[in-house]
């Protein structure tokens, strides 16, 4: 096996994707205690949007527009008719509403679009490769790592430097308490939901360059992935989270293209293996080292 | 005194034999949606047994399934068809043959050994990570029994397995898991289960290892699960994205719209489930009822179901009979229960 700087580009983009969808997912789990099994058609929704744009002839900006209206209807309509009535049941319920949440948004999306799925072209350009020091180098390797970055960094901000941030750490350390303390349940709920919205939009923004054929399992795989990878790291907290999301991607990323293909095809047996083994030795995540006694 | 109530499997046991006989009924081609609902009151059966015993959740049964079809699969598939099918088989399983009843033995056996030893590592957890566990697992099977072309099809369709499982298989198949599930249940390993899942603390004080009662739930499903694969690959072609998500999606979508808590729970959801299911697949390709004219178009079957299951969750967790058993009132069952008290 060589693993070349290639590989490792590829690996930092599915990284940092993986990443974004880590933090999307535990936004939501800090506050509602809900591990959303239909993230990722959460950002199916959104590829949809950005293909449909691009098939009417709109403009790139206004097509990444349309992406983020669409996703974040849905995240606050997922919010208003599911989550809400859920709130307070135990985790596996909410865990088996997500999943039947996620086949009923991707049979919708089988429904209208088709199996064959649609094209996004709007923004193939992110797709071509830039020449650095003599080595091949899409730039969506490029802007995924920054926007990545950005991302964490104004997340970081806002849940560190504001109110509704501090609310939001609040409430995700103990919900009941942080009620009692004058912290709304309702708004930082929806907050949460919204900024984890936010990031599905993103995300698919940019999986949509790296696979331009939107199909109705789109993603699908992709969270069964980071949400193995979320549980890796350490569910409970961001960073660890976010810490598990980008270590499966980047090893993914990296052993997917550097592996002979009678190997990586055996890849998600060595990930999910791996996945029970981190359940089994260290049930709070392989990045989380508080002292918190709570298990996931 | 321990008391039988008979009817909490003779319930269940007559619906099976009404779908059966109303199976009979019908044209040859709809007589395949009855037997496929039948094989799925298997299934459902077996998934009851753990998830609905112990009160944690499982997405990794559909891996037995799956290990079911591929056992009873590999060993009734013609010899002289093996090359074509599985060119790349591993040498032992060229040449070995199997009966019908014979593969469905091995299948459920499969099965079982298969959630006995999945089981001793995983039995420990409960909750979110069991989920995501036995998740693990699906992949993992799913993953394998793509790619290892010595032990199956890999991703061709178990073509030309002798299509054994009719009505009165698959209705036999169904009655034999809702009597084994019901002998569990009613038996020392059951109770205790279910006491561990009422209060975990209060069964343990009282001395019941949570871990060793799920491990048998887990296996006693683990065989269910396998028997209802080898009855699935012996009704249709089985292929390996036949036994993934679709299907472990529609099987706990019939539990928990049922009731997960009960027996009677499963059977029912499952029926009615799958005649919502089949309906509705029928009315895709145009149908009429009452006179009207219906003509769906294909994929809201599983909309439909979709949206129940998330219905029945958020408004009725506890399902369609409310997780309880099918308790007949004046029926003098206590002149069966009191021969059988023990």
């Amino acid at each position: 096996m060589t693993v070349t700087w290639q590989n490792l580009a590829d690996g930092l983009l599915l990284g940092s994707v993986y990443a974004l969808m880590a933090v999307g997912i535990g936004l939501v789990f800090g506050v509602l205690r809900l591990v959303n099994f239909a993230y990722g058609q959460l950002v199916m929704a959104g590829a949809f949007a950005l293909a449909l744009a691009s098939q009417w002839g709109w403009p790139a900006w206004a097509g990444i527009v349309l992406c983020f209206a669409v996703v974040l209807a849905l995240s606050a309509a997922m919010e208003w008719v599911v989550f809400r009535p859920l709130r307070g049941h135990s985790p596996a319920v909410m865990l088996v509403a997500t999943f039947a949440v996620a086949f009923l948004l991707q049979s919708i999306a089988l429904l209208w679009f088709g199996s064959l799925g649609k094209i996004a072209t709007s923004l193939t350009f992110l797709g071509r490769f830039w020449t650095i020091g003599g080595v091949d180098i899409r730039k969506i390797a490029i802007v995924a790592v920054i926007v990545a970055a950005v991302c964490l960094l104004l997340l970081t901000v806002l849940l560190g430097r504001t109110e509704i941030g501090l609310h939001m750490r609040a409430a995700s350390m103990d919900f009941s308490t942080a009620r009692m303390l004058g912290v709304r349940a309702n708004r930082v709920i929806s907050f949460a939901v919204l900024i984890s919205g936010a990031l599905a939009a993103v995300v698919a923004v940019m999986l949509t360059v790296q696979t331009p054929l939107v199909t109705p399992d789109f993603a699908l795989r992709d969270t069964i992935v980071v949400l193995a990878g979320v549980v890796v790291g350490g569910l409970n907290r961001p960073i660890p989270a976010t810490l598990g999301g980008f270590a499966i991607g980047f090893a993914s990323g990296v052993l997917g293209g550097a592996l002979p293909t009678d190997q990586s095809q055996y890849l998600p047996t060595f990930v999910f293996v791996a996945v029970i083994l981190v359940l089994l030795v260290r049930p709070r995540g392989l990045f989380d080292f508080s002292r918190t006694v709570e298990r996931v | 005194m321990r008391r039988y109530h008979l009817d909490e499997v003779v319930g269940p046991v007559v619906l099976v034999v009404a779908a059966a006989l109303l199976g009979t009924l019908v044209s040859i081609s709809t007589q395949t949606y009855f037997t496929d609902t039948l094989v799925k009151v298997a299934i459902v059966v077996g998934l009851y047994v753990f998830i609905g015993n112990s009160g944690v959740l499982s997405f990794g049964h559909i891996s037995f399934v799956a290990l079911g079809a591929w056992t009873a699969g590999v060993l009734t598939v013609p010899p002289s068809e093996k090359p074509a099918i599985m060119p790349n088989l591993a040498g032992f399983l060229q040449h070995r043959h199997a009966d019908n009843v014979e593969s469905l033995l091995l299948a459920a056996l499969v099965g079982g050994i298969a959630a006995f030893l999945v089981g001793i590592p995983l039995m420990r957890l409960s909750g979110l990570a069991a989920g995501i566990a036995t998740f693990a697992v699906l992949e993992i099977t799913h993953n394998l029994l793509q790619y290892q072309e010595r032990i199956g099809p890999g991703l061709n369709a178990f073509s030309s397995v002798p299509e054994t499982t009719g009505l009165r298989q698959a209705a036999l198949g169904a009655v034999v898991c809702i009597v084994v599930a019901f002998l569990y249940a009613r038996s020392r390993f059951g109770r205790l289960l279910r006491a561990t899942r009422e209060d975990d603390a209060a069964a343990r004080a009282v001395g019941a290892s949570v871990y060793r009662q799920r491990l048998i739930a887990f296996t006693v499903s683990g065989f269910l699960a396998g028997l209802g694969g080898g009855l699935y690959v012996h009704l249709l072609p089985v292929q390996v994205n036949s036994v993934y998500l679709d299907l472990t999606f529609i099987t706990l979508a019939m539990l928990v719209v049922g009731g997960a808590t009960s027996l009677f729970g499963a059977v029912v959801g499952a029926l009615a489930v799958s005649a919502l299911d089949s309906w509705l697949s029928v009315a895709e390709n145009g149908t009429s009822l009452f006179g009207w004219h219906i003509d769906l178009p294909a994929g809201t079957a599983e909309i439909v179901v979709g949206v129940l299951m998330a219905a029945v969750l958020i408004l009725r967790p506890s399902g369609l009979t409310g997780g309880r058993e099918l308790r007949l009132r004046g029926v003098p069952w206590r002149a069966f229960a009191s021969r059988a008290q023990a």
